[in-house]
C-alpha cells in the first residue's frame, strides 16, 4: 500500500523534528550517544519528514535506538530485525526504512536473516554498532571479538575466531558496503549520506566503543596520537595511502591481496586506487581483509557500493506488472475453469429412508 | 466419448475406490484427474491422498507405495470411505500395503505386469499372490497395463520409458469407462498438460483413449457402473482441496479488508501448497516472500503488518516451534498475523505427509509469558475458505496474532464446494488510526473500550509517529514500562481481549434432534466428517447422540461449558493423544473421554461409531 506523501513541511526540518521526548538510557559515556546525535542532526537533510521514516531495530544496547527518534519505530527481538524490516520494505517499499543493529544480533543470534537480507538487496540502511562485546547482558565475549579475548564467559579466553563484518557482507552479495567510527561525526554523516542514496541495501559498520565492558577497543584507529598510523581511509578514484604525511600505502599484490607497502620504496604509482563501483567485488574484499581487527591499520569509509535493483522494487514490479495485465475478480477466482451449477428443481427429494446407513 | 457397446449398467449410491502404485507411478495425478472428473459429473465425493514423504523411493519397495482414496456418492458423503470397494494395484508393494483394507468381494484390479519375481520378492512376497490363491476373497482382474499402454502408444513414437510411464493414465480411462465418467475434461487436461511435449500428450491421449476403450470391448468386466448425480441444493459448485480453499480465503481476506496480503512462508510440508497458490495471484496484489527460514517468514510477515499489510505466515508444526518468539513479540506488541499451521504427524520431523491434530496445545500454550492467541480450526476442505476469512477478521479487529489449525487431511482432500456468492461475505473494513487521540499526541495503546484493541497506525501517518516493541509498554501511551501493576494490568488487558472475542462469535450449535441424548461427541477440526457419519450411522439403529462441534478453540464460544455439562457421557474423538479433552476436563471440570487416534490417517467411521455404540449400552 502506498499513503499520499504529504507535501513538505514548509518550515526546514530540525534535528529536534527527529528527536523523541524518551529519555535516553545508554551508559554515560557510550559511543552510541555520538550515533544518535549524528543520525538525528543528519535526518533533516534527507527532505523526509519523520513519518515516512523507520527504524526497526533487535535486542542489545544498540537496538534501543528506534525509541530516541521521532519516527515510527518497532525495537523487535534478538537477531529479527533484518527480517522483520524485509517485511514492512516489501510490503511499503514508500517508506524510508532503517535497521540498527550490533555484533551479536546481526551476526550471531541474526546471523541468517543478515546475510539473506544483503543478497535480496532488500532497500534497508543496515547500521551495525560493533563494539565487540555484548553489552546488554553484562560483557560476554562476541562473534567479532578477537580470539584470547578474557570475559565472563571466557575466563581462559576465547577460542572463537572472529567474523569481519565488512568481508562478511561482501560474501553475501551487499551492494554497499562501509565502515565508521562512533567519533568522527564527519565521516560517519558522509557514509550515511551515501548510504541513504544507495538503492538497496546499505550495510554500515560503526565502531563504536562500550566503555562499560571493552572499554578502548577501537582506541589505536580513532586515538589522536594512534589514528595516521591506523586509520586508512578510502577515496574513490584515490591511491590508497596512510600514515603521518601519507608514507605509506596500500598495494596488491600478484595473489590478489593487499599489503601495507612504504610509499617510498615502491613508488606513488604502484599503489592501489580505490574504486568503490568496481563491478567484482574482489579489491573490496581484499581491502577489508588488510585488518582482521582494530589492532591493525583498519580501512575506514566506502569499500563498495554498486547498483544492483532492489528487492522490494523488483517484489512490487511483479505485483504492479500483473495489475496491469487486469485486476484480479474474486468471483472468478472462485470460481476458476471446472465449475458447475446445480438448478432449481421442483421437488427435493426427501424420501430417504430413515434406516439408510450410507455415509 | 460415448460408450457404444451394449453393457449391461449397474447403478450404485456410492462407491469407494483407491488407487495405488509407486510414488512414480502418477497416482496422485490419477486420483485428482478422476475427483476433477467426478466432480463435473456431479457426485458428491471426499478423497484421502495419502503417499509418503520419499519423492522417489526405491522403486517397488513398500516404503514408496503411494495411494488415492476417492468415495463418490449420489448423495451427500462425510468422509472418503472407511474401506475401499474397488482396489487398483500397480504393483506387489502397493497390492500388499493395500489389499488388507478392500472390502472382501470387492474389485480388484492389478497391473499383471509388474507382478515379477523380483518385484514380488521387494515387496516381501515368497510366492506370486496373483497364483497363489490368496486373492480369493475379492474380485481379481489381472490386467497386462503396462504391456497394454506400451502397445496403445505404439505409433506415436515415445521412447519405452516415456510409453510405459502413461499407464497409470491408461487405468485412468479405464476407470473412467468403468464409472462412466466425463471424458472431456480429461482430454482437455492432457492437452493442457502436456501441451509443449506434443508428443507425450499424443502418448496419453492415446493410452487414456486405449484403456477406456479396452474396458468397453473386453469380456472381461460384465457391467459398467454408473453413479448418479447427487441432488444438492442449487448453486454454483466446484471442486476445491483445503490448502487451495485456504489460500483463496486470504485472498478474500484481503480483498473484503482493502489490506493487502502479505505472505511470508518457507517451503514445508504439507503447507507448500498454500504458498504456491497464492504466488498466482499478484493480480490481487498478494506479495509472498519465500524466506530464509520459518523466522523470518513470520518476521516478514509481522513487519509487512506493521506497515499496515494482512501479515500471514503459512507452515506446518515444525515451523510453529521455530516461529513461537516472533508470535509472542505480535502478541505484545498487539499487531494483526495471522499463523497457519497445516498440522502433520509429530514429534520433530514425524510423519511429514500424514495428517494429525497433535499442535492444539502448541498453539494454546506453546509461548514464552502470558501469552493468549485466539485458535480457529476448519471442519471440512471448503470450509478452510471460510475460516482464513475469519481468521482475518479477528485479527484486524482484536489487533492480534490468530492461529488457523488445518491438518494434512484438510490441506489435501477434496470435496464440492457450494460456492459464496462474494457480495454476501463479510465486510472486514479496518479504520487505521489518523488523529491523534490524546492531548494533540497519538497514544498507541489507548484502547477501544469495548473490544480492549488497541488503535492500528501505519507508518506513513503524519503526526501519529510512535515506537512499538517487546519491552512492556504503560497501558495507554505504550512507552516502556517497568512499573509492576502496570504489568499486571497489561496481562490481564492481553488475556481480557481474547477471552472476549466469545461475545464476538457464535455460539456452539448442538446437533441433537431429540433432544435427551445421553452421549455428546465433541470434535473439532478434521474429525468432523467422520464423527457426523458415525453418528448418523448410529442414529439410524435408534441410538440418541449429540454432536457439536469446535470452530474456535480459543476462546471457546460462550455457551460451551453449558453444552459439555448437559450430556452425562462426552467422547472427544481426536487425533492426538487427547489435547481438547484435556482442556475441556481442566475448564469445565466436566469428565469427559478421549478417542485417541494417532496413525497419520484419518478416523475411520467404524472407529468412532464402535466407541459410540459401546458408550451407549
Amino acid at each position: 500500500m502506498t499513503l499520499t506523501h504529504e507535501p513538505l513541511p514548509i518550515e526546514p526540518l530540525t534535528k529536534k523534528d527527529f528527536t523523541s521526548d524518551q529519555e535516553v538510557r545508554w551508559c554515560p559515556g557510550c559511543g552510541d550517544y555520538a550515533v544518535l546525535a549524528a543520525v538525528q542532526s543528519l535526518m533533516p537533510e534527507f527532505h523526509r519528514p519523520p513519518h515516512e521514516v523507520v527504524f526497526v531495530s533487535g535486542i542489545g544496547c544498540s537496538s534501543r535506538f528506534p525509541y530516541y527518534m521521532n519516527t515510527y519505530g518497532f525495537h523487535t527481538i534478538h537477531g529479527r530485525a533484518p527480517a522483520i524490516a524485509t517485511g514492512l520494505a516489501a510490503a511499503r517499499p514508500d517508506l524510508d526504512v532503517w535497521v540498527v543493529t550490533g555484533d551479536g544480533d546481526a551476526l550471531s543470534i541474526g546471523g541468517n536473516h543478515f546475510i539473506h537480507a544483503l543478497r535480496r538487496n532488500v532497500n534497508l540502511k543496515i547500521l551495525l554498532f560493533n563494539n565487540q562485546i555484548y553489552g546488554l547482558t553484562k560483557g560476554q565475549y562476541s562473534p567479532t571479538s578477537e580470539v584470547g579475548k578474557v570475559t565472563k564467559s571466557t575466563p581462559f579466553g576465547s577460542v572463537d575466531y572472529p567474523f569481519n563484518p565488512v568481508s562478511l557482507a561482501l560474501g553475501a552479495e551487499a551492494s554497499f558496503v562501509a565502515r565508521t567510527l562512533d567519533v568522527d561525526k564527519v565521516h560517519l554523516q558522509n557514509v550515511l549520506r551515501r548510504a541513504y542514496a544507495h538503492e538497496g541495501s546499505a550495510f554500515i559498520e560503526i565502531y563504536q566503543n562500550c566503555n562499560i565492558f571493552n572499554d578502548g577497543a577501537f582506541d589505536l584507529v580513532t586515538g589522536r596520537d594512534s589514528k595516521a598510523d591506523y586509520q586508512i581511509r578510502l577515496e574513490h578514484g584515490q591511491p590508497i595511502r596512510f600514515g603521518a604525511d601519507g608514507t605509506k600505502g596500500v598495494v596488491m599484490t600478484r595473489a590478489g591481496h593487499c599489503d601495507v607497502v612504504d610509499v617510498a620504496e615502491v613508488g606513488e604509482d604502484a599503489l592501489l586506487v580505490h574504486d568503490e563501483y568496481a563491478d567484482s567485488a574482489t579489491l573490496a574484499f581484499a581491502l577489508s581483509r588488510l585488518a582482521q581487527g582494530p589492532s591493525m591499520a583498519t580501512p575506514i569509509g566506502i569499500f563498495r557500493d554498486v547498483q544492483r535493483p532492489a528487492y522490494d522494487a523488483l517484489m512490487t514490479g511483479q505485483v504492479d506488472a500483473a495489475k496491469a495485465k487486469g485486476r484480479g475478480d474474486l468471483k472468478k477466482l472462485l470460481h476458476g475453469a471446472d465449475s458447475w451449477t446445480v438448478a432449481e428443481v421442483d421437488k427435493q427429494d426427501e424420501t430417504r429412508d430413515p434406516k439408510d446407513t450410507r455415509n | 466419448m460415448t460408450t457404444t457397446h451394449d453393457k449391461q449398467v449397474e447403478a450404485l449410491d456410492r462407491v469407494v475406490i483407491r488407487f495405488c502404485g509407486d510414488s512414480g507411478d502418477g497416482m496422485q495425478l490419477t486420483g485428482d484427474r478422476f475427483t476433477s472428473a467426478t466432480a463435473a459429473f456431479g457426485n458428491d465425493l471426499a478423497t484421502l491422498p495419502d503417499y509418503p514423504a520419499e519423492i522417489r523411493a526405491p522403486a517397488g519397495s513398500l516404503a514408496g507405495v503411494s495411494g488415492f482414496q476417492i468415495h463418490i456418492a449420489d448423495h451427500d458423503i462425510m468422509t472418503p470411505g472407511d474401506q475401499p470397494d474397488v482396489l487398483v494395484a500397480m504393483n506387489p508393494a502397493a497390492l500388499r500395503t493395500n489389499v488388507k483394507d478392500l472390502e472382501i468381494g470387492g474389485m480388484l484390479v492389478v497391473n499383471e505386469d509388474a507382478f515379477t519375481d523380483r518385484n514380488n520378492e521387494k515387496a516381501g512376497y515368497t510366492s506370486n499372490p496373483l497364483e497363489d490363491g490368496s486373492l480369493d476373497a475379492y474380485q481379481l482382474y489381472k490386467l497386462k497395463l503396462t504391456s497394454m499402454t506400451t502397445k496403445a502408444v505404439e505409433g506415436v513414437g515415445v521412447s519405452k520409458k516415456d510409453a510405459e510411464r502413461c499407464k497409470n493414465i491408461f487405468a485412468l480411462g479405464l476407470m473412467s469407462w468403468m464409472y462412466d465418467r466425463p471424458t472431456e475434461g480429461t482430454e482437455a487436461w492432457i492437452t493442457q498438460k502436456f501441451e509443449k511435449r506434443p508428443d507425450i500428450l499424443a502418448a496419453n491421449l492415446a493410452a487414456f483413449h486405449a484403456g477406456w476403450n479396452f474396458g468397453e470391448t473386453t469380456e472381461l468386466f460384465a457391467s459398467q457402473y454408473v453413479v448418479r448425480p447427487q441432488q444438492a441444493p442449487p448453486g454454483d459448485y466446484r471442486n476445491i482441496s483445503g490448502n487451495v480453499a485456504l489460500a483463496y480465503g486470504l485472498v478474500a481476506a484481503s480483498e473484503l479488508s482493502g489490506l493487502p496480503l502479505f505472505l511470508g512462508s518457507y517451503p514445508i510440508t504439507p503447507a507448500s501448497d498454500i504458498l504456491h497458490e497464492l504466488s498466482k495471484h499478484k493480480n490481487f496484489g498478494v506479495k509472498t516472500f519465500q524466506a530464509e527460514d520459518e523466522i523470518a517468514a513470520v518476521g516478514a510477515a509481522l513487519g509487512a503488518s506493521f506497515g499496515g499489510a494482512l501479515g500471514v505466515t503459512t507452515t506446518s508444526g515444525p515451523g510453529v516451534a521455530l516461529k513461537a518468539e516472533t508470535i509472542s513479540l505480535a502478541v505484545s506488541v498487539e499487531l494483526p498475523l495471522i499463523i497457519v499451521n497445516i498440522q502433520r504427524g509429530g514429534p520433530s520431523t514425524g510423519l511429514p505427509t500424514k495428517t494429525e491434530q497433535s499442535d492444539l496445545l502448541q498453539a494454546m500454550y506453546g509461548r514464552h509469558g502470558e501469552s493468549p492467541v485466539p485458535i480457529v480450526a476448519p471442519y471440512s476442505p471448503s470450509h478452510c475458505f471460510d475460516t482464513a476469512i475469519e481468521a482475518a477478521r479477528i485479527a484486524t479487529k482484536y489487533r492480534t496474532p490468530v492461529f488457523l489449525l488445518s491438518d494434512g487431511y484438510l490441506a489435501n482432500g477434496a470435496e464440492p464446494w457450494s460456492l459464496p456468492n462474494v457480495d454476501d461475505l463479510p465486510d472486514l473494513h479496518v479504520d487505521f488510526a489518523t488523529e491523534p487521540n490524546h492531548d494533540g499526541a497519538f497514544w498507541p495503546f489507548l484502547r477501544d473500550p469495548d473490544t480492549l484493541a488497541r488503535p492500528w497506525a501505519v507508518p506513513g501517518t503524519p503526526g501519529l509517529e510512535h515506537r512499538i516493541g517487546g519491552l512492556e509498554k504503560a497501558n495507554g501511551s505504550g512507552n516502556i514500562s517497568y512499573d509492576p501493576a502496570n504489568h499486571q494490568l497489561m496481562c490481564e488487558l492481553r488475556a481480557a481481549k481474547i477471552a472476549g472475542i466469545a461475545d464476538d462469535i457464535p455460539e456452539l450449535e448442538v446437533d441433537d434432534p431429540s433432544g435427551d441424548a445421553d452421549v455428546l461427541v465433541i470434535g473439532w477440526g478434521s474429525t468432523w466428517g467422520s464423527i457426523r457419519a458415525a453418528i448418523r450411522q448410529l442414529r439410524a439403529d435408534g441410538h440418541k447422540i449429540a454432536h457439536a462441534h469446535l470452530m474456535y478453540l480459543n476462546p471457546f464460544p460462550r455457551n460451551t461449558g453449558d453444552v459439555v455439562k448437559r450430556y452425562p457421557k462426552v467422547l472427544v474423538p481426536e487425533m492426538n493423544l487427547g489435547q481438547l479433552v484435556k482442556i475441556l476436563r481442566s475448564d469445565f471440570l466436566v469428565d469427559a473421554h478421549g478417542l485417541n487416534k494417532i496413525q497419520g490417517k484419518p478416523f475411520t467411521v467404524h472407529e468412532i461409531a464402535a466407541k459410540l455404540e459401546e458408550m451407549s449400552q
